[in-house]
């Protein structure tokens, strides 16, 4: 038996992966990414284009034509103040989209910075900066949104406020653990002794290098943000009425479950499909980035 | 590392870390907008209700006397007076504890059940279609809203099929099986989709390890095989992912307990938000947290008793 038939599986894969031509690697030749995209632009077109695509107004209330099925006037019935429960499901789309969008910004930014300078320079910033992690992580996620939110008051500036102080920590868990490998790398080496300042090494050399995997871990945080905010807008603990939002909904569905059960479900089912693209988009990214590693 | 310094060292790392608890949990009352104990009285804010949070709370002094305060508290147990239901908090707290621990365990138990198999259907024919229909599971299950799912459930089987009550938490242990099975599916549901890809990729790892080959070779049965040498080396990882998903797993209880009325810390603590109870919402924030705290040390531990090959360099 020879070394040569039987090669290492690894060093047989590592030729190959390089060998794929470039255009296979192009993201809309990855199914899953390329799917993520597409289902999540239609979501983005549906909820910044409501106005064009309904004529309701979401807000109007018509007691006469309260709590009726779906037909081709109203696509998903109406709710119990006769709004159009279709153009409710877009505007609260668009409300809960646009806040989680944002939301994901500020914790994905800090959680970097800090996470780049715990993993960089090591030390007693990297032990106090973990030993706050090890802290904010100790409480669950809901119990100090909620808390958070309790003691800000209701609405969309607390919602950031909360989602910032409990988010930025997994970002600054995953890049500093890819700092950590990533800087003792030749180009990070050489870069150090050709005299390049600190900041420029993280910022030129290093996060380009390490930041993706932060972008694949925001796709499910985003998804995790839509949830928070779909279950504070439930509890009445978000975005105030009578702004439309897909956890109100619910909520205001909730009454009528046995016998309006659209009113609940498709809110719901909203926030499935948003949260399936963003998944779709993350795995997808991820096996981009590596192949082969799903 | 020795396994004894690395009890020790990871006890020590629990001083800073219940400092820090502690810390943010007294913090978050500076974080109210304006004063304190106006805000929270709100309508029923009169001089005298004011000045007497004030004393209780040592808002009038110093920042760090304060903390002293409130850390001297707690050292007695003492989590302040409940400002809606008026006794000891701490009493109201730990009254409630036994039903979130009931769901915790028992949502724990129902996502091994639910993911076990999945995982192993995926495992054994990996890229075949099966593996293809439970990778998707995740996808779907990670955006579904648990408070939704609850709903949804309870529709399906409390109201159309009837074969589990709507709410509540029953009496006795058959009664709390049946009463909390809704809830503990709905959170269970919620933690499949981690455990089951947790599950299926360890699983992969040990399918393909040398001893499995071994093990085949020397005539194992596929049966035994499955249950001696592959599930019981991919459920450790599996178990991890569950240990460090306690906070997402307890946080989850917050929500369903108040879904299906179960009397748990969850439920008190998002309806003492309503009653802007701040006393009673603190101390659930710092019994929960010290809840995780316990389980994550309690999960290290037990591999540094179990599992030899577990090393603790840093």
């Amino acid at each position: 038996m020879s070394a040569i038939s039987f090669p290492e599986p690894a060093l047989a894969a590592e030729p190959t992966e390089h060998a794929l031509p470039r255009r296979a690697r192009r993201w809309y030749r990855q199914p899953a990414l390329a799917s993520g995209m597409i289902i999540l632009a239609i979501i983005l077109f549906a909820a910044i284009a409501a106005p064009l695509i309904t004529s309701y107004d979401p807000l109007k209330e018509n007691l006469g034509a309260s709590l009726l099925g779906p037909s081709s006037h109203h696509w998903l019935g109406t709710d119990q103040t006769g709004r159009d429960t279709f153009s409710r499901l877009l505007y609260g789309l668009r409300t809960d989209l646009r806040i989680a969008f944002i939301a994901v910004l500020f914790p994905f930014c800090i959680g970097t910075i800090l996470g780049s300078i715990a993993g960089y320079f090591g030390g007693w910033v990297d032990t106090v900066l973990m030993r706050l992690v090890d802290i904010v992580v100790a409480f669950p996620f809901y119990v100090l949104l909620i808390a958070l939110v309790f003691v800000l008051g209701p609405g969309e500036s607390s919602i950031y406020i909360a989602i910032t102080l409990v988010g930025w920590v997994s970002y600054a868990r995953i890049i500093r653990g890819e700092i950590l490998v990533a800087k003792r790398q030749d180009y990070v080496v050489a870069a150090r002794s050709g005299g390049l300042s600190s900041i420029r090494i993280i910022g030129r050399h290093l996060l380009p290098n390490v930041i993706t995997q932060a972008i694949i871990y925001a796709m499910s945080d985003i998804v995790q943000d839509i949830l928070a905010i779909v279950t504070l807008g439930y509890f009445g603990l978000g975005v105030p009425p009578p702004t439309p939002d897909l956890g109100s909904m619910i909520n205001d569905g909730q009454n009528f479950l046995t016998t309006h059960w659209q009113l609940t479900t498709f809110p719901g089912l909203a926030v499935v499909v948003v949260g399936l693209s963003l998944s779709l988009i993350g795995d997808g990214l991820a096996d981009l980035i590596r192949p082969g590693h799903s | 590392m020795g396994r004894m310094t690395f009890v020790v060292r990871r006890l020590a790392m629990l001083v800073p870390v219940a400092i820090g608890v502690t810390i943010v949990a007294f913090f978050m009352i500076h974080l109210i907008p304006g004063d304190p104990a106006r805000t929270i009285l709100g309508l029923h804010a009169t001089p005298q209700r004011i000045a007497i949070l004030h004393k209780q709370w040592g808002l009038d002094r110093p920042l760090v006397s304060q903390y002293w305060l409130f850390m001297d508290r707690l050292f007695h147990g003492n989590l302040g007076q409940s400002l809606y239901y008026g006794g000891s908090a701490a009493t109201i707290i730990f009254q409630r504890i036994p039903p979130t621990l009931w769901l915790i365990v028992y949502a724990a138990v129902l996502a091994v059940i639910i993911s076990v198999p999945l995982a192993t259907i995926a495992a054994t024919r990996k890229d075949a279609v099966r593996d293809h229909v439970v990778r998707a599971i995740p996808l779907l299950g990670l955006g579904m809203p648990p408070f939704w799912v609850g709903i949804l459930l309870v529709y399906a089987l409390a109201i159309k099929v009837r074969a589990f009550p709507v709410s509540g938490y029953g009496t006795g242990f058959v009664g709390h099986l049946h009463s909390m099975f809704l809830p503990a599916l709905t959170v269970a549901i919620a933690l499949a989709p981690v455990v089951i890809r947790a599950l299926r990729a360890s699983m992969l790892n040990v399918l393909g390890a040398e001893y499995i080959t071994t093990a085949r070779s020397k005539g194992v049965p596929a049966g035994r095989l499955f249950l001696r040498h592959v599930l019981r080396n991919a459920v450790i990882p599996a178990v991890t992912v569950l240990g460090i998903n306690i906070g997402f797993l307890v946080g989850g209880t917050v929500i369903i307990e108040n879904i299906f009325a179960i009397p748990g810390i969850g439920n008190l603590m998002i309806n003492s938000v309503f009653q802007r109870d701040f006393p009673v919402v603190q101390g659930v924030a710092l019994v929960f947290a010290v809840l995780v705290v316990l389980v994550n040390l309690l999960a290290d531990l037990s591999y540094a008793a179990l599992d030899p090959r577990v090393r603790f360099d840093r």
